[in-house]
């Protein structure tokens, strides 16, 4: 077995040493009727490393790659080019095969990359602070909640329809079991964020108001107007971003009242994986550091004055405070947050300006072309790179047949609310740098031919 | 302060020169030891390593648009990969060395894995493309469940949940889904003293009281003290076997039969499954829902802190409450993921969702790949090997190192040892800072916390005999000077990229992020951060 380095020799060496007559001595502690005589049955045995290349990649070939076809999905997951030193980096074996920096004496490499990480959150968010990373968007957003009823002592949160739908559900499905009171909606399809309606749930009860920016639809809220009435009736304004390159041309939402801005990072660094990993962002104002989740690193001086980083403020965190930790995380997204951050450091705020700019005029160029095709119009007056289309028919079918002709045309309204008549005949696409004028042409094309 | 590393001396280098002065660089490097300064301090305007045209677009009217740019400088293509690089060298890794941290099972990780999980099929696959175009991503996620299942003898397998502690959420909150929909509401859950951080903070998460229960003298579950506490207000109880001091709980069966009896069910924390995969199944010891950590057991990279993966095998009675999204096989044969659309139908009594997408599918390749690589037979011998090698250097240092539960019998694929023994003013802590002079990453120290200065050595199965041997020497020779009282070793690490770090500074005058201008390098000053 070419992982496995111990010889017949080695193994029988050893057992001299313990005093063990076989290895099966040493499971002795397992009662004999639950031990397994032989290997477990059913399930092939070890296979070499070209059949096994060629099993997954025959797997793999099964798929159409987004990269292979004319593709304009987002909805929370972007498709971004990746440059090449990217993934060079994230393989160096002494960040791929490092553990948590627990020992911060020999892992000053992964600290400073974290100690980057956060001031590169920070300053996209207009925050404060950031954390070193959660698993993803869904799971930061519903530890955004738990902070934020933390620190004002009530546990009743406010989610605007424009919140992503998964986001949502994944809330709710908390909330069942914490007893937390979430006020949900759902998205009116109109060319406006629905502010005030959520300014209107928002009570002297009432925790947080979760609003994403751009939203499900890719409108843009008022998050200035909305800060303002959280803040009045004593509740926090979180702010969930899906797609953080749209803060290189719009504002961040810390400079707009935000108190949490929590975001899925997998745009920058991480590539699509068919939903994971990837990687929650987590910024706040300084003061509620103590109320944060997860991982924190800092910066220090060693024995001799030298500066360097370590985790810290860990008496947060689960393996001191066990059942009165701000949470139960304790592995996050270290190497997505790396491949991030490596990203953002190629880019720098110039670049990320630039590319935002760039993926907005892709989407421009989208929009005006597809909403040329007969019956098809745009619902937003407000986008970034993302926009809802409004079509004559039931999306779910158009992106199915779409699908037929090779192109991933979206994602339509009917998949991510099913049951929710009045939004079927929307479909969400994206344009990203990665679309070209001849994707969007066969986009146009193949979509009237659908339609007609 | 300067960023260079002005007090970079090391014993290495000698007391003095030939010309009685320090041996200092000018350049604050010494030959391959090198150090990096911040990518802000070397970042400057206008640097990109992303070429990208100006794009002609429409004007912006009605976006909110930002005042400027984030302050984030740029580092051109060659100044990034020498950052980063230079960076990777002052990080310890499992491809260095061994890194036998306790309950984490650092094994090789198989570069197969990483080339599989880039291929552009899964590697650049949208989670909500329509189903129809994905049949091998969802085929990567039905075989892995089969393996999972089958290796496990258990009923099903959640797939979604993020990570080990994730997981743990995943199967508490299973068992409360189970227990309302029996009409009851049970509010506590026994944690025994031994068990990781996360399970009580993971029992208090997901709304439920925890208690704890003791070890015994043997370093087991006090079976009779847990079976005391058993009653109608107790949902289950979170048992991790094997345990954390090493060992396997042989009581399984029985407390998993008593809890049964009382109503209950039984969560097992699957960190340590390494030592019995393709030896036991946890299905066969009465075991309601167990998590997975594919980043221990199959492989996947840790990446310096994650990302994991959490999947969590479940028994026929929690099995029903598992979260969406689920991958099923129809009548038809054909795979079909079970979302919220067709759930009511499917899948109706799903606790509902803990994640937007489908889980960590990219480590769902890398372990399906590893599992494919071992198969039934090498799985079992990763087991054997790795019990066979903690087993040994469990005998082999117990004649310096005490090891509490030594006397018991053979450990299974950590082995646990002490502080007793040491001179005065000695610690476990010294003996770790020691083995990083020796070129090791430490074992997992003060864990678990029923054992005094606990020193948790977990080597797997990926370590040679030699390899071990070197270890051994050189863990030896730290015991006996802890023993001795050697006062150099309070002061080590002497030899790593930095000294001990001033923990309680951190803590006390948190720095989190970097303040100063960019391009300028050199700050914060040390006042800034309350040092001296």
């Amino acid at each position: 077995m070419r992982y496995l380095p111990l010889t017949p020799a080695d193994r029988s060496a050893m057992l001299d040493v313990i005093g063990a007559a076989s290895v099966d001595d040493l499971f002795v502690d397992v009662p004999q009727e639950a031990r397994l005589a032989g290997p477990v049955e059913g399930l092939p045995l070890h296979a070499s490393e070209l059949a096994v290349e060629r099993h997954m990649s025959r797997l793999a070939a099964k798929n159409l790659s987004a990269g292979s076809a004319p593709f304009f999905i987002g909805a929370g997951a972007y498709r971004h080019h990746i440059p090449a030193s990217v993934d060079h980096l994230i393989q160096r074996g002494e960040f791929l095969t490092a553990y948590t920096p627990y020992q911060p004496e020999i892992a000053q490499g992964t600290l400073q990359v974290l100690f980057e990480f956060q001031t590169q959150v920070a300053r996209l968010f207009g925050t404060d602070i950031a954390n070193a990373s959660m698993y993803d968007g869904s799971t930061a957003c519903w530890e955004a909640i738990l902070m934020a009823a933390r620190i004002t002592r009530r546990n009743r949160a406010v989610l605007s329809g424009g919140l992503h739908p998964h986001y949502a559900e994944v809330v709710k499905t908390m909330a069942k079991f914490t007893g937390d009171k979430i006020v949900a909606g759902l998205p009116e399809l109109q060319a406006n964020c629905d502010d005030s309606h959520v300014i209107g749930c928002i009570d002297g009860e009432t925790s947080c108001v979760v609003v994403q920016y751009p939203d499900i639809l890719g409108r843009i809220p008022d998050l200035s107007a909305i800060a303002e009435a959280a803040h009045a009736k004593g509740a926090l304004l979180v702010v969930m971003v899906t797609e953080p390159v749209a803060l290189g041309l719009i504002e961040a939402p810390g400079h707009l009242g935000a108190d949490i801005v929590v975001g899925e990072g997998q745009s920058l660094g991480v590539g699509l994986q068919f939903g994971g990993p990837y990687l929650g962002l987590f910024g706040c104002r300084e003061k509620f550091v103590r109320q944060m989740p997860g991982r924190l690193c800092g910066q220090t001086v060693d024995a001799d004055g030298r500066r360097g980083f370590v985790l810290t403020l860990s008496t947060r965190e689960q393996h001191i405070r066990r059942e009165k930790a701000t949470s139960n995380i304790c592995t996050n997204s270290g190497l997505c947050a790396l491949a991030f951050s490596i990203h953002m450091t190629l880019l720098g705020g110039d670049g990320l300006a630039r590319l935002a700019r760039v993926n907005h005029a892709r989407a421009q160029a989208m929009v005006g072309r597809v909403t040329r095709v007969p019956g098809v119009s745009c619902l937003n007056t407000t986008y970034f790179n993302e926009a809802t289309l409004i079509l004559p028919k039931d999306a779910r079918e158009v992106v199915r047949a779409l699908a037929e002709k090779g192109v991933l045309g979206g994602v339509s309204l009917g998949r991510l609310y099913p049951g929710v008549g009045g939004l079927a005949n929307g479909l969400l696409v994206t344009a990203t740098e990665t679309v070209t004028d001849e994707d969007i042409e066969t986009f146009a094309t193949e979509l009237e031919g659908v339609l007609a | 302060m300067t960023i260079s590393n002005t007090a970079g001396w090391r014993p290495t280098m000698g007391d003095t020169t030939a010309f009685g002065e320090k041996s200092i660089t000018s350049s604050g490097d010494y030959a391959l030891m090198l150090e990096e300064p911040l990518s802000f301090e070397i970042g400057g305007e206008g640097k990109c390593g992303v070429d990208l045209d100006e794009p002609e677009m429409a004007p912006l009217a009605g976006l909110p648009l930002r005042d400027a740019a984030p302050e984030l400088p740029g580092l051109t293509e060659p100044e990034a990969v020498r950052h980063y690089t230079r960076l990777s060298r002052q990080n310890y890794a499992i491809d260095l060395g061994p890194f036998p941290l306790g309950s984490c099972t650092m094994k090789h990780n198989p570069r197969l894995n990483e080339k599989v999980a880039r291929l552009p099929g899964f590697a650049d696959v949208h989670p909500l493309q329509p189903q129809q175009t994905v049949p091998g991503a969802l085929e990567v996620i039905a075989q892995l469940a089969d393996w999972l299942v089958t290796l496990t003898g258990m009923a099903s397998v959640a797939m979604s949940p993020k990570a080990g502690a994730h997981g743990e959420l995943c199967g508490l909150l299973c068992i409360r889904a189970a227990i309302e929909a029996r009409g009851e509401t049970r509010d506590t859950v026994l944690v025994p003293e031994s068990a990781h951080g996360t399970n009580p903070a993971t029992a208090a998460f997901a709304g439920f009281k925890v208690e704890s229960i003791p070890a015994t003298a043997a370093g087991r579950v006090d079976v009779a003290a847990l079976k005391a506490k058993l009653g109608p207000n107790v949902a289950g109880v979170m048992i991790t076997n094997p345990n954390t001091c090493g060992l396997f709980e042989p009581e399984m069966k029985a407390i998993a039969d008593a809890v049964h009896a009382a109503g209950g069910y039984v969560y097992c924390d699957g960190a340590n499954f390494n030592a019995v995969v393709g030896k036991v199944r946890p299905g066969d010891l009465g075991v309601d829902a167990m998590h997975i950590n594919l980043h221990k057991t199959f492989s996947t990279p840790h990446g310096g802190g994650g990302p994991g993966a959490g999947p969590v095998v479940l028994s026929e009675a929690l099995a029903p409450y598992a979260p969406l999204p689920f991958v099923s096989r129809g009548a038809d044969g054909v795979l079909h993921l079970v979302e919220e659309e067709t759930a009511s139908a499917d899948h109706p009594d799903s606790f509902g969702r803990m994640v937007a997408f489908h889980g960590q599918m990219g480590m769902f390749t890398r372990a399906l790949t590893y599992i494919l690589s071992h198969g039934a037979d090498g799985l079992r011998q990763v087991a054997e090997d790795a019990v066979l090698n903690a087993n040994y250097v469990l005998r082999s240092l117990e004649d310096v190192l005490d090891a509490p539960f030594a006397a018991s019998g053979p450990c299974m694929h950590e082995a646990l040892f002490s502080d007793k023994g040491f001179a005065a003013g000695f610690s476990t802590l010294d003996v770790a800072k020691g083995l990083i002079d020796e070129g090791f990453h430490p074992m997992t120290v003060y864990f678990p916390l029923v054992v005094h200065g606990a020193m948790l050595v977990e080597p797997t199965e990926t370590e040679s005999k030699a390899g071990l041997d070197r270890f051994i020497t050189s863990l030896r020779s730290l015991a006996e000077r802890a023993r001795e009282g050697d006062t150099r070793l309070q002061s080590a690490p002497h030899f790593a990229p930095r000294r001990r770090l001033d923990e309680t500074l951190a803590a006390r005058k948190p720095v989190l992020v970097w303040k100063g201008a960019p391009g300028v390098p050199g700050t914060p000053s040390l006042s800034e951060i309350g040092g001296s």
